[in-house]
Formats: C-alpha cells, structure tokens, sequence
C-alpha cells in the first residue's frame, strides 16, 4: 500500500542494490578465503623455498618441480599411488557391478545384503584402519588366527614389503565397493523395462542384455563411479597413514603420505605445495582423458 | 531363431531335465557365495566388538576365536579412562554437528539465490563456484593451515568449522534440486506479498525437506570421519577429534587391544546407529552427489 508514495529516486536506488547477492555472499566469501585464494597461495608458495620458521622465503622458480622429479621418495609415490589407483578403481567399479546387477531386484534378502555391502562405506577410514590393521596383525589378529587353526603359518601382512600394498588396495575395495554399488543400482533402477522386455522378446540371452542394453544404459553412472573412485585413491591417504604410516620400507607412501611429511612433519611448505600442484594436475588430467574417452565411445 | 538349428541335433531326454538340476545347483550356489560375502564384509565389525569385550589373556590364548570365551567390560573402562573420551567426543559432535549445520543453511541460501533469484554475474558465480571442486582438498590445506596460524583460530572450534561451513557441491546439490520445484510458486508468494526470504523460507525450504536431509546426513558423515583436516587444525589432545584421537591411540606401544577395539566401536557407533535409522538418506545423499 505503500509503493505508491515511495519517489521515483528509491525505487532506483532498490535496483542498484539487488538483496540476491546477500544469499550467495557468505558462501562466496568462505569459498574466496579458504578455497579460491588458497589455490592461488599455493601456487606462489610452491615457486618459493618456503620453509616455516625462516625469515626470508627465496624464489625460486621451477626448482622445487624440478628437484620433485629427481626425487627417488616421490617418484616411488607416484608409482605406488598409480597402482593403488588403478587397482582398486577397477576392483571397486566391476565389483560394484557385479554387486548391483546381482541385487538389482528389491526382496528382504536384497536389502539384507545391499546393507552389508554398503555398511563399510560409512565408517570412517580411521576406525576401518585400526580395526584392519589388528585383524591381520600375526599375534591376536583373527586372520593369521585362522590360517593357523588350518595349519598354515600366516605372514605378517602389513610388515611384509610384497604384500603391504597389496593389502592396502584389498581393504581399500573393500571399503569402497558399496559406494559404487549404490551408484550403479541406482541407474540400474533408470533402465526402461519395455527396453530390456524387447530385447527379450528379440531372443537376447543375459550376457546379450546386459552388453547391448544395461551398460550402454548406465553408462554416465558407470563414467561418474569410475571418475569419483579415481579421484578419491589418487588422494589415497587417511587408510596409509592409520595402516602402514607409509611403511615398510616406503612400499604403501602415497602421494599424500609424502605431501604431509614434507609439509606438516618437516614444515618445508613450498616443496609441499608444489606437491600438490603435481598431484591437482595430475587429477585434473586423468578425470579429463576419462571424460574425453567416453566422449568418444559416443561419437562411434 | 535358433531353434531350427538345433532341432537337427536329437537331444537326449535327459538333458533338460538335468540340465535344469544343474542350473538351479549353480544359482543356489551363487547365493551362497553372494550371502558368505556380505558376511565376510561385515566380519572386521562383528570382530571389533568381540574384542573390545574379551581380556587380553583371552584374545591371546585364542585369536581364531570371533566372540568372547570370557566377557570383560575392562577395554571400555580403559578407554574411557587412558582418553579423555567425552572430550573428543563432545568435539567430534560440536566439529561435525556444528559445521553441517552451518554449512547446510549457507548452502540452501546460496543454491536458492542461484536457482530462483536473478542478479547480475549468476552464471559467472556458479561456474566458480564448480570450478572450486576440480580443486583437490591437499592443494589448499597449507595456506589454509598458514591463515588460520595468523587469524589465532589453529586448534580452536572456529578454526575447524569455519573454513568448511559451506560446500561448492552442497551448493550444486540444492541448486539443481531447487530448479525443479515450479516458478508458480514463487509467483504466486509475490502477489501474496511475501519477499524474497519469506519465499525462501517458508516454501522452498519445507518443500526441500528430502534433499537437505540427504546433504545433512552425508555432510555429517563425511564430517564425522574426516580425518586429514582435524589433525592438522588441532593439535593438543583436548582439542582431537575421535578419528584423529583413536589413530594416535593405536600407534602408542603396548596398546590395549580391548581399549583399541572399544574406542573404534564407540566412534563408529552413532554413524551406524544413523545409518540404520536415515539408510534412505544416506543411499540417496551419496547417489547424487557422489561424496564418501
């Protein structure tokens, strides 16, 4: 009732100031100070020799790039965090398939099992650590405890330098295999059934089905699992830290293992950052060649 | 098609028959494997909780046993005795209750305005904002670590919860979900007189009810479970989370397995408790926006 008697001058001043923008600005404004700027820091600091607790931080340049590929301890990160990766995608995509398609109906027993599978997912990796790292220790550990009720002496897994990493990866699908399973049922419930009825009808068998219609279906949940599975071993961390704490011998020391002792441990930060830098890149890299491949999957 | 192939070649009239017997051993089969393994992957949990409860005399005489042969409620008492348990526990809820809470409602208000408001620069801001989850997390730890040095807030709440009150795929979730609910609404609100906030809370919001549930919950989790940024923000016991806490806990020498095992249990419990509860929340929280 009031628009009436407002002037001309307020109703201007109302369209400069637009209140939409006091929404976005809380979140712009932590997004800007501990996300956006940070990545830039870090950029800077990783040009730099920045060590916490000296004065003066020198630039110098690509040095600390170039000092990390003559690093033998980084090198041997990169390739334990590449194996790490490309093992337990591939464990926890195609086990996840098989997980979904195998629960694909909705029964009791479906749900029963579905819960399972997925419980690990939820608990943290700490507790999944501490919990693994005592179930195979040689002493009380229930697994060498029952390898020996079978006769066999079981080895020290986690202390063993062939099987440390092997180990790792094995807990890390155990751990993941449900997420992927959720996604897939998920997009398997998203597969028209007049679709799978008329391949049926046109004589298909199971295998024919799931090669020319399910997959073909579900594959932006398939690319979006694999992407996410990848992104999340490459920063492979939490469970390396709790299991192994890099060991031994530096076989399980992922990148991230390495970043957070550079940094946080031995405080030199430029160094650290630019280990990040590599490992951002690289990232960016492997999700770009992943979407880039099932692009041209579709264009055939 | 095939059938005219075949039918050259007489089958014997046994087979189907056997054929079917085979089939059906195989299918049961399968089951059988499928059921052994979902035991199998809850068995490290099953295992936790008979250790927290058996003595060490017990857990050492025989390891290959899942359950007790004798109960002790000792390793909870240790547990709660060596740690100041409450404390970490009471940081845990504050750190992860607090900042999801925070984080939701920053979020709603920021997916509304970017859904449902026009502003200049819209676009532009959204597209930072999903530019900010290419980004890994370990890239920007450090500076992050260095401003909350010299802002005073390493190992305080504010310094654990601030920095992650707000999330670019929270935004990104509520956005999308907000997209779908018809313009009409919002119409027919202004005619009614209500602004921009009215609209917000008193529609949007109610009306959004199973899609902030989702992001509460796995915002939680993930919260709940976080482990990297806990350690590096806090840095006396008092100030530990319950992950960053327990790991310490299990590296000491000479541990108490029983005390280890209740520890772990007792931070895993109010997740699990969640879970069974909110499963749908979880399931649909973590099929759309793909956090762990």
């Amino acid at each position: 009732m009031t628009t009436a008697t407002i002037p001309p001058a307020t109703t201007r001043r109302r369209q400069r100031f637009n209140s939409a923008y006091l929404y976005v600005a809380p979140s712009l404004l932590l997004i800007g100070v501990f996300i956006a700027e940070p990545i830039l820091r870090s950029g800077w600091m990783s040009l730099h020799d920045w060590t916490v607790g000296e004065d003066t931080h020198a630039w110098v340049g690509l040095g600390n790039y170039t000092e990390l590929f003559g690093d033998e301890r980084f090198r041997n990160a990169l390739g334990v965090t590449g194996l790490y990766t490309v093992v337990v995608t591939a464990g926890q995509v195609l086990g996840g398939l098989a997980l979904a398609l195998w629960l694909r109906r909705t029964t009791w027993l479906t749900a029963l099992l579905r819960s399972a599978f997925f419980f690990p997912t939820v608990a943290s990796f700490a507790v999944v650590g501490v919990v693994w790292k005592f179930l195979l220790d040689p002493q009380v550990g229930l697994i060498n405890g029952w390898l020996g009720e079978v006769g066999v002496t079981g080895p020290s897994w986690l202390a063993d330098t062939g099987l440390a990493l092997p180990t790792v990866m094995a807990v890390g699908i155990w751990k993941g295999v449900g997420f992927s399973m959720i996604v897939l049922l998920a997009a398997l419930q998203g597969v028209p059934v007049p679709l799978m009825e008329a391949a049926t009808l046109d004589g298909a068998n199971r295998w024919q089905r799931l090669r020319a219609v399910t997959l073909p279906e579900i594959r932006p949940a398939l690319l979006f699992t694999t992407v996410i599975s990848t992104v999340t071993s490459l920063q492979l961390f939490d469970l390396v830290y709790v299991m192994t704490g890099g060991g031994p011998l530096f076989h399980t020391e992922s990148i991230v293992t390495y970043l957070y002792q550079r940094g946080f441990v031995e405080f030199r930060l430029g160094y650290a950052s630019a280990i990040a830098w590599v490992l951002f890149l690289l990232i960016l890299a492997v999700s770009l060649i992943q979407l880039r491949i099932a692009r041209s999957d579709d264009d055939q | 098609m095939t059938s005219e192939t075949l039918a050259r070649v007489e089958a014997p009239a046994w087979l189907p028959g056997t054929l079917k017997i085979f089939k059906n051993i195989i299918r049961y089969a399968s089951w059988g494997v499928l059921i052994l393994a979902a035991a199998a992957t809850v068995l490290p949990f099953v295992w936790m909780i008979g250790v927290s409860l058996r003595t060490p005399a017990d857990l050492y005489a025989d390891p290959a046993r899942l359950w007790p042969g004798e109960w002790s409620v000792a390793g909870f008492h240790a547990v709660l005795t060596q740690l100041p348990f409450a404390r970490l526990a009471f940081n845990t809820f504050v750190f992860a209750g607090g900042t999801t809470i925070l984080l939701v409602f920053l979020d709603s208000l920021a997916g509304y305005a970017l859904a449902r408001l026009k502003f200049r620069g819209r676009q532009a801001i959204f597209i930072v904002i999903l530019a900010t989850l290419m980004v890994p997390f370990q890239v920007t730890i450090i500076p992050v670590f260095l401003t909350l040095f010299d802002l005073g807030w390493l190992n305080t709440f504010q310094g654990l919860i601030i920095p992650r009150a707000t999330s670019a795929l929270g935004i990104f979730m509520l956005r999308q979900f907000f997209r779908t609910l018809p313009a009409e609404l919002d119409d027919a609100a202004h005619i009614d007189g209500a602004n921009s906030f009215q609209i917000y809370w008193r529609i949007v919001l109610p009306l959004a009810k199973p899609a902030l549930a989702s992001l509460f919950v796995i915002q939680f989790m993930a919260l709940w479970n976080d482990f990297l940024w806990p350690l590096v923000v806090s840095s006396t016991l008092d100030m530990r989370t319950l992950p960053s806490a327990l790991t310490l806990f299990s590296s000491q020498s000479g541990v108490d397995h029983a005390a280890l095992m209740a520890g772990a249990a007792i931070s895993l419990a109010p997740l699990a408790v969640a879970f069974l509860v909110a499963q749908r929340f979880f399931v649909q929280g973590i099929a759309t926006t793909g956090l762990k």
